[in-house]
């Protein structure tokens, strides 16, 4: 039906802000990138970078005072931030699937499976209740969950959190949407259940050709879920590529601090490295490049601070398959294109 | 199930037993019943007659176990001043008490919920803000003042002069301030006899009327506080994850505020409902006082006055039981309400 | 004593500088509030010096005096600016001495409430097992029948044991006893939870190793931590205390007329708000109402302000 190539959902210079007695916070700042149809793509970062009020403004549920200040949001090349709330709420859910971080508490704890899976269904199709109830048993048994006819009658905390992240996920796709966001889908859950979660959005995202927008800090979950990665930093993408690029051969200083701060099982008794220092909080962002006080690579190798890091945003510059918004790896690129990967 | 009635039983037995001691005190301790019965004039031979045939010469537990037995099979003794069965005087006076309460709870509930609702969701609107002012103001207001204030308004009715009457707009405010009065404040009319032992002031237009000032000054003393406190859950529960998440679904905003968030504040509304009943009881003695409406808390207070002990006695073990039976209710549709919790008191 | 007075300066300085006084400059209600408290208070203590008359003496009432308007209507007399009441008092001076009646039994209540609350809350939190189970129990049964129709059971029980003119006699007294024996569980309740989070503290514990006994561990250690709720819940309770108060007396199981208290002042003004002399009764119960309005507004201050992170040092 989509013969152009034209991609599903575009962001462009999307800045969100929280106007706050004590000073603005700028969440997202300058932010661009796109989803194509079917494509998995994840958001990584500390926590407080920005991704989770990333993922609510492209759904306009930001949490008062939060507003977007600027920027575009096209799904299907349609604007979405100019859209009235009333017609934002027809594509919530049916269009724009979210899933939740915390099962337990996503799920309304006074209102039965049945009910909340019915109630979503009905939101956005006319359909009966016996219809509804027979499409929810199907999506329940394409999240696997044993004896779905049961589920429907319990409430949420008569279910394990695997069990309630599967149900989730069975609303996800209720109503077939185009793009399914993720926010920390498995952080609340037990590493063996986060494994299955992670197979089952993979292999239902292929079959229902959905887009998916997984945000994690966790770069394993990014890496097993995902084709593409955009690593956030204060607000901003710092690198964006194919994900197998960002965690082979990381280019950002920030990304690699990120990997070298994962563990390793092949290398034992390693010490772990770590960023020294920590993410700035959103509203007192540091001038230049935001990353610049924890950089290693702040200084020239004559040992003095670099000045275009102190003093200018850097801007993504392409470097291989993937985009790198840093300074140093900009020079490196203008100086020796060849020796481009000295890390 | 079972254990949960069980150990309701259990509670309301005792709760009883600790309301028949104070009530078989009272009767031991302060009603004289021989004098009540023989008159001033009794000899002393009549009178160790008399104490010898009701028992009073017993021992003190042996006197209690008389009372309590025979407070089992519902008998508290005569009346001294209506000389027929306690209990008998109260079931009379009793129905009126309870269309009280009943008609004003109603009103509470039905003003309270979209009040609460509206100044969570709406809380920076100027309606909100005076709600809750209002709502602050109507704490401090003793029911009596506000059924007094009732009467002046719509049962006197004022007066105003306060702006000048020579001109056009100030005869106008004075018009529009002053109240016509006219509704009844005295009493509960005749009510209508339904099915033989029930006289209602539903039945009829007239009873309404009646009903109506009385019932609206228990229920301004009862709205503040349940709009409160449904407003301060319902902006707990309006940022939580599953109301972002019915949001996040596309859910209907106003099936979300009504259903998703109102259901989750209804449990803590049972909970202040329950322990309020008690505190209603006790505001309806001072709206019958006011309104000389003929109900049971009337009668309770004309009973002290006249040192009437079986039927102070009857009374409170009649509220004590209405108590326990309302509580014991409360906990049930708690429970049926809160699937977190299963029937039997276990965390499911 | 030289030491004494640089100690008070400080401490008066370290008060100037807490958060509780930083938080009282920038709230305007609380502000207003506690000036109308200081106002109120105080003319309610300096009644017999500003009040235009006394209304116990009987040789200063003129029965032809009776049911006049306050100044603001026709009819009215610049002696009573608020009019009097049907005895021919006057209506603002019967405000004044009836509110320190009122004011004293709510403050003599609390204060009974309180030690008997406390104390027991105490002892059930940190004793535990069958002693917290049985108080609690009691609290329970207590807080269902509601602390007002306790009152009104007590009062009663009293009135009908000892006869009316006994309860006119010691109107103060029982009236104390009455309201401080029937609202103790709101104290006993908070205490005790306090206790509760206060008793596994390690400072708790120390004191338990330094071989202190329970008495003292309760007293000096886990009591001083527990005041700040007790504050709170102290103010609301004056307030309610005083409503109480009022309508026991409207009750008729309250002050005698010959003494009155606001309640009773509202009372016996009630009689005449059918021939029109509404002022006699909505006259004391406005001031009541603003009594105890400043009050609760004051105590939801309070706890605002004490709630979020108490402030380690003076209060």
């Amino acid at each position: 039906m989509r013969a152009n190539p034209m991609a599903l959902l575009e962001v462009e210079h999307l800045d969100v802000r929280f106007p706050l007695r004590r000073g603005e916070i700028r969440a997202v700042r300058d932010l661009s990138f796109s989803l194509e149809r079917g494509e998995r793509l994840g958001i990584v970062g500390e926590s407080g970078a920005g991704k989770s009020v990333l993922a609510f403004s492209l759904l306009k549920l930001l949490s008062r005072p939060g507003r977007i200040v600027a920027g575009k949001v096209r799904f299907e090349g349609r604007e979405l931030t100019s859209l009235s709330e009333r017609q934002f709420r027809r594509l919530r859910g049916n269009r724009l699937a979210m899933i939740f971080q915390d099962p337990l508490t996503t799920l309304n704890p006074v209102l039965t499976i049945g009910q909340q899976m019915i109630e979503s269904l009905k939101a956005h199709r006319r359909l009966s209740t016996r219809r509804a109830r027979i499409v929810a048993i199907d999506k329940l048994r394409q999240v696997q969950v044993s004896s779905p006819e049961r589920r429907l009658e319990q409430y949420p905390h008569q279910l394990s959190g695997g069990l309630c992240q599967r149900v989730v996920i069975a609303i996800a796709l209720l109503l077939e949407p185009d793009i399914i966001i993720a926010d920390e889908p498995t952080t609340a859950l037990d590493v063996t259940i986060q494994a299955e979660i992670i197979t089952l959005l993979k292999r239902l995202c292929d079959e229902h050709d959905v887009g998916l927008i997984v945000i994690s800090h966790d770069l394993g979950v990014i890496g097993q879920l995902t084709q593409r990665t955009l690593v956030m930093y204060a607000g901003r993408i710092v690198e964006q590529g194919p994900t197998r690029e960002i965690i082979n051969d990381a280019q950002h200083p920030y990304t690699q601090g990120l990997i070298n701060a994962l563990p390793q099982m092949t290398l034992p008794r390693q010490r772990l490295h770590q960023i020294p220092g920590s993410m700035p909080t959103l509203s007192e962002v540091p001038s230049g490049c935001a990353f610049n006080p924890r950089c290693a690579y702040r200084m020239t190798p004559e040992g003095l601070p670099r000045r275009d890091c102190i003093e200018n945003v850097p801007q993504p510059v392409r470097s291989g398959e993937c985009q790198v918004a840093c300074h140093w790896v900009a020079e490196l690129i203008a100086r020796e294109p060849s020796e481009e990967r000295a890390t | 199930m079972i254990m949960f009635l069980i150990r309701r039983l259990c509670q309301a037995i005792m709760v009883m037993f600790v309301i028949s001691v104070i009530g078989f005190t009272l009767q031991s301790g302060l009603g004289d019943p021989v004098r009540q019965l023989l008159g001033q004039a009794a000899t002393d031979a009549d009178i160790m007659a008399l104490r010898q045939s009701l028992g009073l010469n017993d021992p003190l537990w042996l006197q209690y176990l008389h009372f309590a037995g025979n407070a089992m099979r519902l008998d508290f003794g005569n009346s001294y001043f209506f000389h027929e069965p306690a209990l008998e005087v109260i079931a009379r006076y009793l129905p009126a008490t309870l269309e009280l309460i009943v008609t004003s709870a109603v009103i509470t509930l039905l003003l309270a919920a979209p009040m609460g609702v509206y100044c969570a969701i709406r809380p920076r609107s100027w309606l909100s803000k005076t709600l809750m002012g209002l709502s602050v103001v109507g704490i401090s207001v003793p029911v009596f003042l506000t059924a007094m204030v009732l009467i002046q308004l719509f049962s006197i009715g004022i007066h105003v002069t306060l702006f000048p009457e020579g001109t056009g707009w100030g005869s106008w405010l004075n018009q529009a301030l002053s109240t016509q009065g006219g509704m009844p404040a005295y009493g509960r009319g005749s009510p209508v006899h339904v099915w033989g032992v029930w006289s209602t002031n539903f039945a009829s237009w007239r009873g309404w009327l009646y009903l109506l000032l009385p019932a609206l000054s228990l229920a301004f003393v009862m709205l503040p506080l349940f709009v409160r406190l449904i407003r301060a859950e319902m902006l707990e529960v309006l940022e939580s994850d599953y109301v972002r998440y019915a949001r996040a679904r596309g859910i209907r905003a106003s099936r979300i505020y009504f259903l998703h968030a109102l259901k989750n504040t209804l449990l803590p509304v049972i909970t202040l409902g329950g322990v309020q009943i008690g505190t209603l009881a006790a505001y309806t003695l001072l709206t019958e006082t006011v309104f000389q409406w003929p109900g049971a808390g009337l009668m309770f207070l004309d009973a002290i006055e006249r040192a009437d002990m079986p039927l102070i006695v009857a009374y409170l073990m009649v509220i004590g039981a209405i108590f326990v039976v309302i509580n014991t209710l409360v906990d049930l549709l708690y429970r049926v309400l809160n699937p977190r919790i299963t029937i039997s008191g276990r965390p499911a | 004593m030289k030491q004494d007075r640089a100690g008070t300066e400080t401490r008066w300085r370290r008060f100037g500088d807490s958060y509780f006084v930083y938080r009282l400059r920038r709230d305007r209600l609380a502000q207003l509030c506690l000036a109308l408290f200081v106002l109120m208070m105080a003319s309610i203590l300096a009644a017999p010096w500003i009040a235009p008359s006394n209304p116990y003496d009987l040789a200063q009432i003129d029965l032809l005096d009776s049911e006049l308007p306050p100044f603001w209507l026709a009819g009215s007399e610049p002696g009573f600016p608020l009019g009097t009441d049907a005895q021919g008092r006057d209506l603002l001076s019967t405000i004044l001495y009836g509110a320190r009646v009122s004011i004293a039994i709510g403050l003599g209540a609390v204060m009974l409430q309180a030690m008997l609350g406390t104390a027991l809350g105490l002892l059930a939190g940190y004793r535990g097992g069958v002693i917290d189970t049985l108080l609690m129990r009691l609290v329970d049964i207590q807080l269902s029948f509601s602390t007002l129709m306790m009152a009104i059971i007590i009062g009663a029980v009293v009135k009908t044991a000892f006869g009316g003119a006994f309860y006119g006699d010691y109107g103060v007294v029982i009236l104390i006893l009455v309201i401080g024996l029937s609202e103790w569980p709101q104290y006993a309740r908070t205490v005790r939870a306090k206790v509760l989070v206060e008793k596994h503290k390690d400072y708790v514990d120390a004191a338990r190793v330094l071989g202190y006994s329970g008495r003292r561990i309760m007293l000096r250690h886990i009591l001083p931590n527990t005041l700040s709720p007790i504050l709170v819940i102290s103010t609301v309770q004056i307030a309610n205390a005083i409503m109480a108060e009022a309508a026991l007396s409207f009750l008729g199981l309250g002050m005698p007329e010959t003494q009155p208290s606001l309640g009773s002042l509202i009372k016996s003004g009630f009689d005449y708000l059918q021939s029109g002399s509404w002022w006699i009764t909505l006259l004391p119960g406005l001031f009541l109402v603003a009594f105890v309005l400043v009050v609760n507004l004051l105590g939801d201050w309070l706890r605002d302000t004490l709630n979020p992170r108490l402030p380690e040092g003076p209060l």
